[in-house]
């Protein structure tokens, strides 16, 4: 039997803001635990949450960019279940008006098309604690200061495909709110993290198979495998005879599979209502536009700019616009060296595979866009060649100073002066007479030989087009 | 509306209440006589009247992005009934 994917997925961002979402607490990721959980966070009686005005503004601009409705009045309601890191025993979320609703977002498949995912919604709730089960016996230890974190949660249409469509689909999420700086995006940090609902139907069945929902994926290698063995596992479990059972899970990347979170599942009951402590939160037309002109430039309207004002290719802008910070470098680098091409090559060739190789972020470059356009400033006013570039590149980017005083200390300059280079010529000419004579024999191939040898004796900083014009007019005995 | 004893419990312990056998069959009365006394409402025109989240009628008001609020983690922990190294310890969760 042929079967169909259906997957949604619900991802969990974490707004950038200094404050919490209801109280006055720090953020900050990585202080010592509880330092940052003030009464607010921990519910202690008598507190009352006072709702921080970044974190309706940043989810403004996440709908405006998803192209989806603001909601005028949204509402919070009390999410009520009982864990150790959720001391309310309640979360305040958005159930019935969330502020953002119906937008969408394009992605790019595998064969270049584009499809258009259906956004249901987006809400605004707080981060729970962090329990800690290893250190402490028969206890489990409970650190709150992640609790009152601002989340925003998106939920998307069941309308993603595959694994690779759901990955796809994250990392333009990914992209969207870096741009907009709503969220850091530190996915290991857990400030980006996704449930996918899973569920597989034969083709052509319009109603949808029993899901499963896969918890708290980190990262989009694990986003891509813990979906993938999902769906095996699903249609090997329906060919056989057994039926998918509703339930929530799990992925080991260790052991690369789902198992299910808990062995008892108890049906989901979180009696949500509004939350009395908080009153409707409105926002007005006159918010959204000052919101909407303050907005920065999105990834797809940056894409179009870059290949229509630089010459790139669809390919080539795709590929610089992919994150805010390596756009803003391209965009640096251009401006100071005035070649678009070239430096969009040397940012997907060298600079990238060096950012690599350190496993370093853009951002963290230890060539800043001024140092690189200096040596793409060489390589165009024909200082030194672009091969030797590379080597001058290379010490740059280990810290031995800029381009022009590396050029100057390792003496790389381009030689031009055509009486030098004609010496060398003629040295290489008197020292391979066997070669000559097959040359002028007719053996046209043997220019290349001469070419290296010259370029050797130059340590390559002869003009490459210098040399095998000369060569060629000594070769033949003008 | 008429509430049974079996979602009495339910409800109870969703709640984390305590409720005896006795008291479930004595709560879903009361219970059920508290619903149909509310669902008098049904009976009121509400055509064209917006669904209200809140009985004043005021918007939330916000606060600026700003820490305001100091690490007071001893003050706290003075009253939990287990701490160690500055978590607080609860039995263990995990199966």
């Amino acid at each position: 039997m042929e079967w169909e994917t259906v997957i949604g997925l619900e991802v969990h961002a974490q707004l950038n803001t200094v404050s919490k979402i209801f109280s006055g607490a720090a953020t900050a990721y990585g202080a010592e635990p509880n330092r940052q959980a003030c009464a607010v966070d921990l519910g202690l009686p008598g507190v009352l949450p006072v709702l921080n005005e970044a974190v309706v503004r940043k989810a403004v601009m996440l709908g405006l960019a998803l192209d989806a409705q603001i909601a005028p009045r949204s509402v919070f309601a009390r999410k009520n279940y009982f864990y150790p890191d959720l001391p309310k025993g309640y979360q305040i979320s958005q159930f019935e008006l969330p502020i953002v609703a119906r937008g969408h977002l394009e992605i790019e498949l595998d064969d270049g098309s584009r499809k258009r995912i259906g956004v249901t919604r987006a809400h605004l709730e707080e981060d729970a604690g962090k329990s800690v089960h290893e250190g402490f016996g028969t206890m489990t230890g409970i650190d709150l200061n992640r609790a009152g974190t601002p989340l925003v949660e998106i939920v998307s249409e069941p309308e993603l495909g595959s694994a690779r469509e759901a990955v796809a689909y994250m990392k333009k999420l990914h992209a969207l709110v870096r741009y907009l700086d709503i969220c850091d995006g530190n996915m290991q940090e857990g400030s980006f993290r996704c449930d996918a609902n899973v569920s597989v139907r034969p083709v052509g069945q319009s109603s949808f198979g029993i899901r499963t929902e896969i918890k708290n994926l980190n990262s989009f290698r694990f986003v891509e495998r813990a979906i993938n063995f999902e769906v095996e596992r699903q249609i090997d479990l329906i060919e056989s005879g057994g039926t998918v059972v509703q339930e929530t899970r799990l992925f080991d990347p260790d052991r690369d599979e789902t198992r299910p979170m808990r062995s008892k599942e108890e049906a989901n009951d979180y009696r949500y209502f509004p939350d009395p402590d908080l009153l409707p939160v409105a926002v007005h037309a006159e918010d959204i536009e000052a919101i909407r002109a303050g907005m920065p430039e999105l990834p797809d309207a940056k894409r179009e700019r870059f290949a229509r004002d630089y010459g790139l290719s669809p390919y080539d802008a795709g590929t610089l616009t992919a994150t805010r910070e390596l756009a803003d470098y391209y965009e640096a680098l251009v401006a100071a060296c005035g070649a678009p091409k070239l430096a969009a090559n040397w940012m997907m060739g060298d600079f990238t595979a060096a950012l690599n190789r350190s496993e370093l972020e853009v951002a963290r470059s230890p060539v800043t866009p001024a140092a690189l356009a200096q040596l793409l400033t060489r390589i165009r006013d024909e200082t030194i060649s672009g091969k030797i570039a590379k080597e001058v590149f290379d010490a740059m980017w280990a810290g031995e100073g800029d381009a022009d005083a590396i050029i100057a200390g390792r003496g790389l300059k381009q030689i031009t002066d055509t009486g030098a280079i004609d010496r060398i010529i003629d040295d290489v000419i008197a020292a391979n007479p066997v070669q000559l004579e097959q040359y002028r024999a007719g053996k046209d191939k043997l220019l290349g030989f001469f070419v290296g040898q010259v370029m050797k004796k130059t340590q390559g900083k002869a003009n490459p087009a210098q040399v095998n014009e000369r060569l060629r007019a000594r070769l033949s005995g003008d | 509306m008429s509430l049974t004893s079996n979602e009495v419990r339910r409800i109870a312990h969703l709640a984390r209440l305590a409720v005896d056998d006795r008291e479930a069959e004595g709560l879903a009365a009361a219970l059920s006589d508290i619903f149909d006394f509310v669902e008098a409402l049904n009976n009121a025109d509400i055509e064209g009247i917006a669904p209200m989240a809140h009985p004043l009628d005021a918007e939330q008001r916000l606060r600026p992005d700003r820490v305001t609020e100091s690490d007071q983690r001893e003050l706290f922990q003075d009253i939990a009934p287990a701490v160690e190294g500055g978590v607080y310890l609860v039995p263990r969760v995990i199966e």
